[in-house]
């Protein structure tokens, strides 16, 4: 079956349609259902008492005053827990020589960061659990801390798991070509370090889970807000010693996840292990102050690189060396080798060069675990690459657009691999960047830099091209063992009235999964989309899928939604063609009604053929199919990852004695393939652009050289806040995937893989006068200041 | 965290409510807007304090001029010091400083007396009344005093206010005719606590300009303000750095404070010469 997309004017043409979300007007109006609006009889509150030091000993722990306290049910150590639930490892074997340590739900006998969940107080009420929780007395013996990158794997350095031999979790090199040649023989070699700040991601809604274990059935039952529900289950059961069968994962609403969602927490561990030992519902509601010290944070690079040109611009080499630091564990089960493996995956990914090394290293420290992260690694490759680009653009005195047009793939050179060994289905750098300039004018924007540059007046432009990974296969985990669902499958029906269910294996995170989900399975089955009903986030309830994380719930959860729906739609023209007494292919359906395919002349409501199926089967030919439930499932299978592509653009003015950057506009235009809805893919780009713009110039975890974080708080932790934001404009193009009809690829991410390169590469435009460069983020006033040599002291 | 808290009560009373600070023996907090008050014990900082709720005491209400002096109630809201046509007609400086607090939720509940009474050394509201001269009403059970803002504000979070004492009002002298009021600040973002800050009152009698998020309380440039008194610009200019006293923290090094400060300072002087 086809759909012709290339006719807005089809019947029931609702992809590629602005469509309203269909769960705005619930979740505006206060009537959302996120995990702490669940209250269960006998349920009861738990608090954590986490480490207050960066790495030491617990030598004694004495909870006699806490479980004397007002409404304390139980209190639960690492050794307490340790029978009921087992550690884990998180490696992923074609990660190798990845190496981590055990890690318990509760630390054993020492702590290893600031915020490492080491007692857990479970009382009638939250309150009255922090309460006794701030009367554990912990002995500690401080051990020394790791907090530096570079040093990390120095002999003197401590080594924070001995048994690891030392603080290396993993290293890859990856060369192609003869890198050493190229630089020797180059016009030019530039080199530059570069430094991507610590950060988090600041849900709304912080982690939580409330946990229920019914021993009359055996089963646990879990409402967690979680990109991943299937995921969760496996590892619930694993670690308790629980047949998954016997595990439920009720995800329903989620207020934003960006990654912080998508891991696997120690005290959300704990919190399943306790409920199960009490048999009574446990709830854990992370507050603000512990998500600081709690989530995952991610970016914490240092990069040394170098880029090769000849005297034509021409990109001979990109030479990379990334170093990032991790906390003290791998995180689970996803491991957090993945960033820095994507910054190798993805330096230089829009350019076709000849000779490639890239180098990561990935270090053990002692300050709150990281991981993946909304667009993992992408902001860091992009904004090395760019950053070099720019700077060779520079040592040539050539225009940065015109350095890029030298040097990208063509547009007609698909397929094409990369010198990572990445492999491109079809991109559209040439486009994207052509159609960015003309959008932002950018011949007329440097008259007016020019113009107000002699008024004293900094700006400056900034450009940066990137590529994205989205729709992962399972070369991402699955082959490395972990049990994380690279398919997706939905299941849709047809109810008595006409109306449409679809259960998918994707799940909402206030994205607008389900507006997706809406639309296609309304354009498959030929019905409104106000007529379809999406049901995500139950591992009971749904086809098994991998939920929501690196773009791929449109690309791969869409097209399981809409092959179902078709499917349906040919169940139910088999019925309809039995009642009407034609061949089923003569007919179709158009909104909601059985119409004649070539005249479009309504025939039969569904609510006529639901009737006649539900209630009245017996009227229907015997042995006539009429299974108005199909289940399909979607898996990509010609390549490893859809890539996608985009260019963005950011112009912004230094203030020369302050160094505060004003965003004047930013913008981005990009391909993620098919664009469903519109709206909704311009707001994911524009949220991610904020995001990144976040990391380029105000997020920061500070950490103290006792691996004490400074700034976790809301008052002292910066966010992006919407009176600095820019206008955006967004433009897109299209070059769908053939992997699937929908040929949708991600889009949740590309915002955030382009924003920090684009506005970093227009700061250091505009403080060219200045002799000075930023390369490290975020990039303070101050930092912009000192890197201009206004302030040296 | 959940906030933890020994007791509430409300009083209708100034006497009331100092007496009752007189009895907790310091382990009572006075609440008026709470806009520092509560982050601070929803952060688990309130221990076994008792609030004591001044928000309906009427003598603590109203702005008005009493003879030759603007007198602001401790509890006027910053959203009300922001909209009230005596504020811009005797003390512009209050009206061009109350868009600079914070976020609009945050001036509708907060007040001056609060403000005043918390300290923050970055905070808007200490610096204006330190830079037009105010007098600063306190009430205690031993009666009623006036301290200048100049001897009001100690340390950070410190004033001079004894433990069973409340700020009832602010009292501050008329502008003048052509007298300037200025405020600038520059904050990371939108609301923040500024990097620094300077309010600045060039009146018929001499200059005052207070610096804020430069030293441990609102601090008065007085080096700075002799310079300018002399009409010496430059060297008011070259006099910012002894006048204050910056530390580092994670949002701000001491240096890149003290420059901030210069650079306020010199804008404020073009704008005096606009």
């Amino acid at each position: 079956m086809t759909i012709d997309f290339g006719n807005p004017n089809r019947p029931n043409s609702y992809i590629g349609r602005t469509v309203p979300r269909p769960n705005a007007p619930r979740l505006v109006q206060g009537r959302g259902r996120y995990v702490d609006d669940i209250t269960l009889p006998r349920m009861l509150h738990l608090a954590f008492v986490r480490s207050p030091w960066g790495h030491a000993k617990i030598t004694a722990i004495d909870t006699t005053e806490a479980a004397a306290c007002d409404g304390v049910r139980a209190i639960f150590t690492g050794q307490d827990l340790l029978p009921h639930c087992t550690p884990w490892v998180a490696v992923l074997a074609h990660l190798k020589g990845l190496k981590s340590a055990p890690q318990h739900a509760l630390a054993l006998d020492r702590t290893c960061w600031v915020g490492e969940p080491v007692v857990a107080v479970v009382a009638d009420s939250r309150a009255e659990a922090e309460a006794a929780a701030a009367l554990v007395n912990i002995d500690y013996d401080e051990l020394p801390v790791v907090t530096q990158i570079r040093t990390a794997l120095d002999p003197e350095t401590p080594v924070i798991h001995p048994d690891l031999g030392d603080n290396l979790a993993f290293r890859r090199e990856h060369v192609q070509g003869d890198v050493e040649a190229a630089f020797a023989s180059a016009h030019k070699v530039i080199s530059a370090s570069f430094k991507t700040g610590r950060h988090t991601g600041v849900t709304l809604e912080p982690r939580g889970c409330l946990a229920d274990w019914n021993p009359a059935e055996g089963k646990l039952t879990v409402w967690q807000g979680t990109q991943a529900p299937h995921m969760i289950q496996t590892v619930l059961a694993t670690h308790l010693g629980l047949e998954e069968s016997r595990v439920r994962v009720i995800c329903d609403d989620v207020g934003g996840s960006f990654g912080i969602k998508v891991h696997v927490y120690p005290d959300e561990v704990a919190t399943a292990a306790i409920a199960k030992v009490l048999g009574r519902p446990v709830k854990f509601i992370a507050d603000r102050l512990e998500s600081f010290i709690s989530d995952i944070h991610a970016r914490d690079h240092e990069i040394d690189g170098r880029i090769a040109v000849d005297e034509n611009g021409k990109i001979l080499a990109f030479d990379i060396d990334d170093w990032t630091g991790i906390g003290p564990y791998s995180v689970y089960p996803r491991t957090s080798a993945i960033e820095g493996n994507q910054v190798v995956n993805l330096c230089g990914g829009p350019y076709d060069f000849a000779n490639y090394r890239a180098r990561t290293s990935v270090v053990l420290q002692n300050k709150a675990p990281t991981c993946q992260y909304r667009a993992v690694g992408h902001p860091i490759a992009t904004a090395v690459t760019e950053g070099l680009v720019d700077l060779a653009a520079e040592a040539l005195n050539m225009d940065p657009a015109e350095i890029r047009r030298r040097n990208f793939f063509r547009d007609d050179a698909y397929p094409a691999t990369s010198p990572a060994n990445m492999r491109f289905e079809g991109l559209s750098h040439q486009a994207t960047m052509d159609k960015l300039l003309e959008m932002m004018d950018y011949e007329a924007l440097r008259r007016d830099q020019a113009a107000a540059r002699e008024k004293g007046i900094w700006r400056g432009i900034g450009l940066a091209s990137f590529i994205e990974l989205t729709n992962p296969s399972p070369f991402m985990y699955g082959i490395g063992g972990a049990r994380i669902s690279a398919q997706d499958g939905a299941t849709v029906r047809m109810d008595p009235d006409g109306s449409v269910v679809v259960l998918s294996g994707v799940t909402e995170q206030g994205q607008g999964t389900e507006a997706m989900l809406s639309q296609v399975v309304a354009e498959g089955v030929g019905v409104r989309p106000d007529q379809v009903r999406v049901i995500t986030g139950d591992t009971q309830v749904t086809p098994y899928g991998g939920g929501t994380w690196a773009s791929r719930g449109a690309g791969i959860g869409g097209e399981a939604a809409l092959q179902a729906a078709l499917a349906l739609k040919g169940a139910i023209l088999e019925v309809a063609g039995a009642m009407l007494q034609c061949a089923p292919e003569s007919l179709s359906i158009n909104d909601g009604q059985i119409v004649d395919l070539e005249s479009g002349a309504g025939r039969m409501p569904l609510s006529e053929l639901g009737r006649v199926v539900y209630f009245r089967g017996d009227t229907l030919p015997k042995g006539l199919p009429r299974e108005l439930v199909q289940t399909r499932h979607f898996i990509t299978m010609e390549y490893p990852f859809a890539f996608t592509n985009g260019a963005q653009a950011s112009y912004v003015e230094v203030d020369r004695e302050t160094g505060f950057v004003k965003l004047l506009k930013h913008w981005c235009v990009e391909d993620c393939g098919r664009v469903i809805n519109p709206q909704l893919v311009d707001e994911q780009i524009r949220g991610g652009i904020v995001q990144g713009l976040g990391g380029a110039l105000y997020e920061e975890c500070l950490y103290d050289e006792h691996g004490q974080m400074l700034n976790g708080s809301m008052a002292d932790y910066l966010v992006p806040m919407a009176v600095e934001m820019p206008d955006m404009q967004i433009a897109h193009v299209e070059t769908p995937t053939a992997e699937s009809l929908l040929g949708a690829k991600g889009a949740g991410e590309a915002g955030t893989a382009g924003a920090p390169a684009a506005v970093m590469n227009a700061i250091n435009d505009a403080i060219r006068p200045s002799g000075g460069r930023i390369l490290q983020m975020p990039m303070t006033p101050e930092r912009i200041l000192r890197a201009m040599g206004t302030l040296s002291d | 965290m959940k906030p933890t808290l020994a007791g509430y009560a409300r009083a209708s009373t100034i006497a009331e409510a100092t007496a009752w600070l007189a009895e907790a023996d310091g382990d009572a907090k006075v609440i008026a807007g709470g806009q520092s008050l509560m982050a601070a014990i929803n952060m688990g900082l309130g221990g076994d304090t008792r609030l004591i709720d001044i928000n309906g005491i009427e003598a603590l209400k109203g702005i008005r001029l009493e003879g030759d002096r603007l007198v602001i109630g401790a509890l006027t809201r910053h959203a009300e010091l922001g909209r009230h046509p005596l504020i811009a007609e005797h003390a512009p400086l209050l009206t061009r400083a109350v868009p600079l607090i914070a976020h609009e939720a945050i001036r509708t509940r907060g007040t001056i007396g609060g403000s005043l009474s918390h300290a923050d050394p970055a905070a808007e509201l200490p610096a204006c009344v330190l830079a037009l001269d105010a007098l600063i009403r306190i009430s205690g059970p031993g009666g009623e005093r006036e301290v200048a803002a100049d001897d009001f504000f100690e340390d950070v979070y410190v004033t001079d206010l004894a433990q069973d004492e409340i700020v009832t009002a602010i009292s501050l002298p008329l502008a003048a005719a052509k007298e300037a009021q200025l405020i600038r600040e520059l904050s990371r973002r939108a609301g923040d606590f500024a990097l620094a800050g300077i309010a600045l009152v060039r009146r018929p009698s001499g200059h005052r300009v207070a610096f804020f998020g430069t030293g441990p309380r609102p601090m008065l440039g007085r080096s700075v303000m002799a310079a300018l008194d002399a009409g010496d610009l430059a060297a008011a200019l070259a006099a910012v750095p002894e006048d204050i006293d910056p530390q580092s923290d994670p949002h701000a090094s001491a240096a890149y404070r003290r420059h901030l400060a210069s650079v306020l300072l010199r804008r404020c002087l073009e704008d005096l010469a606009a």
